[in-house]
């Protein structure tokens, strides 16, 4: 189970920013990130790529996207 | 469902794509009437609402620009086909009213927003180089805020009418536009004020700035194109992805200049510009660290707003107050200088704006 962040209805930058974040202090395995709007999710995805993660899933529900990002 | 994908307008070629295309709108916008350098300017256009609202009585500036209409309901139209429209606010808006009033007052002592920034640099103005130099350094200031933890806390999901109260605001200004519309030689029609001479007598025709508004807004609402966000998310995060897109929109502009016999190099006498360089970068310092706080250029707020942020709509009527307050209170600057209490408004506001940042460090739960 890999760590969690909760960063919906944080406004630019700050799903980044907590993304980044976690991506510097775990190095590897598994990050789900929770956010709520597109641009978030395209953030996230974009930010999580450029440091060498792969995106795993992105799941929708109701409340918005549920991101997996890995890396070995 | 799942989906790995990203869209066009979310690669480097869609930002780079909607940057190009503001950035031969509005040269061709200014062929077509709009002032110079001036094509799209979202703050000197918010002054012009607030002077067409008379809210300010500066007669020059007066005029109910289509084109913030327009980005705003383009927006609302992108975000309702794509079903990314989502009402929602609850994150420190009445921060955000005073931003957006700051970034207005620091904003108006430049003379422009970063979209202007780019079209004087586009159009040979020299002194936009000091005005961009101010904008990355308040962008800077706003980073190290943003590393140390600050944030406004998280917004709430809210009812439909949140999110449709920025876009019905907009089309009452179209349909008062439509009611009241102007009379040569007439300062006023109605209840709406009308420039006669100045930048605000210069516009494209009503329909044209609307169209090209709208098709803006759309294009900018699916790139989510951010004049602020481009160097913020440079220096914080070495990322390119935004950067693409203002480069676009400066080379655009100046190409489209070059083909149309609008580009005038230089600092002295250039259009709805002064060459204080000091106060240039001043007033740009300041709105840059007031966008960085408030998480979106002038131009990214009505695309927000467009697509149900409450809070973003009211970081825009901060800023529509703020050029009231500016013109009312002699800190707008003129093409003869700043005014004469703007060195004293940018000091303020870069107080206030340290004082948000250092204060607002709280942890999210």
């Amino acid at each position: 189970m890999g760590s969690m962040i909760d960063a919906r209805g944080l406004s630019c930058p700050q799903p980044v920013i907590l993304t980044m974040n976690e991506i510097k202090k775990i190095k590897k395995g598994e990050i789900i990130i929770l956010v709520d709007t597109d641009t978030s999710k395209e953030n996230v995805s974009r930010a999580a790529i450029s440091q060498g993660w792969t995106i795993k899933e992105i799941e929708t529900d109701e409340t918005g996207y549920k991101i997996i990002i890995v890396r070995e | 469902m799942t989906q790995k994908k990203f869209s066009f307008f979310a690669s480097p070629w869609g930002i780079i794509t909607a940057g190009a295309i503001i950035g031969v709108l509005a040269p061709l916008l200014q062929k077509l009437g709009n002032p110079p350098n001036m094509g799209v300017c979202v703050a000197c256009f918010e002054r012009d609402i607030a002077g067409a609202l008379g809210l300010h009585r500066v007669s020059p500036v007066q005029y109910m620009r289509p084109e913030i209409i327009g980005f705003v309901l383009g927006s609302m139209v992108a975000a309702y086909l794509f079903r990314e429209f989502r009402a929602r606010t609850g994150s420190a808006p009445v921060v955000r009213f005073i931003l957006g009033v700051f970034a207005m007052i620091g904003g108006l002592v430049f003379l422009g927003c970063p979209w202007r920034a780019a079209l004087r640099l586009a159009g040979g103005d020299g002194n936009a180089i000091f005005g961009l130099l101010g904008l990355i350094t308040g962008i800077w200031i706003g980073t190290l805020f943003l590393k140390n933890g600050y944030n406004l806390g998280r917004s709430q999901p809210a009812h439909t009418t949140v999110g449709w109260l920025m876009p019905l605001t907009m089309l009452g200004f179209l349909v008062l536009m439509l009611i009241f519309p102007q009379i040569p030689n007439q300062e006023k029609n109605g209840i709406l004020f009308y420039s006669v001479k100045g930048p605000g007598s210069m516009h494209a025709p009503l329909y044209i700035s609307l169209i090209a508004g709208v098709f803006i807004g759309f294009l900018a609402q699916r790139s989510r194109f951010c004049t602020m966000g481009a160097i913020r998310d440079f220096i914080l995060f070495r990322q390119t992805h935004l950067l693409l897109g203002f480069i676009s929109l400066i080379v655009f502009a100046f190409i489209t200049n070059l083909a149309l016999g609008q580009f005038n190099p230089g600092f002295s006498k250039q259009p709805v510009a002064h060459t204080m360089s000091l106060w240039n970068f001043g007033g740009m310092l300041l709105a840059g660290l007031a966008f960085t706080l408030a998480g979106g250029c002038p131009g990214r707020q009505l695309f927000l707003a467009g697509e149900g942020d409450g809070d973003a709509a009211v970081f825009v009527f901060g800023m529509i107050l703020g050029a009231a307050i500016s013109h009312n209170f002699g800190l707008a600057s003129s093409p003869d200088g700043i005014g004469p209490y703007g060195i004293h408004a940018v000091i303020i506001g870069i107080l206030v704006c340290l004082f948000i940042g250092f204060t607002m460090r709280k942890k999210v739960a």
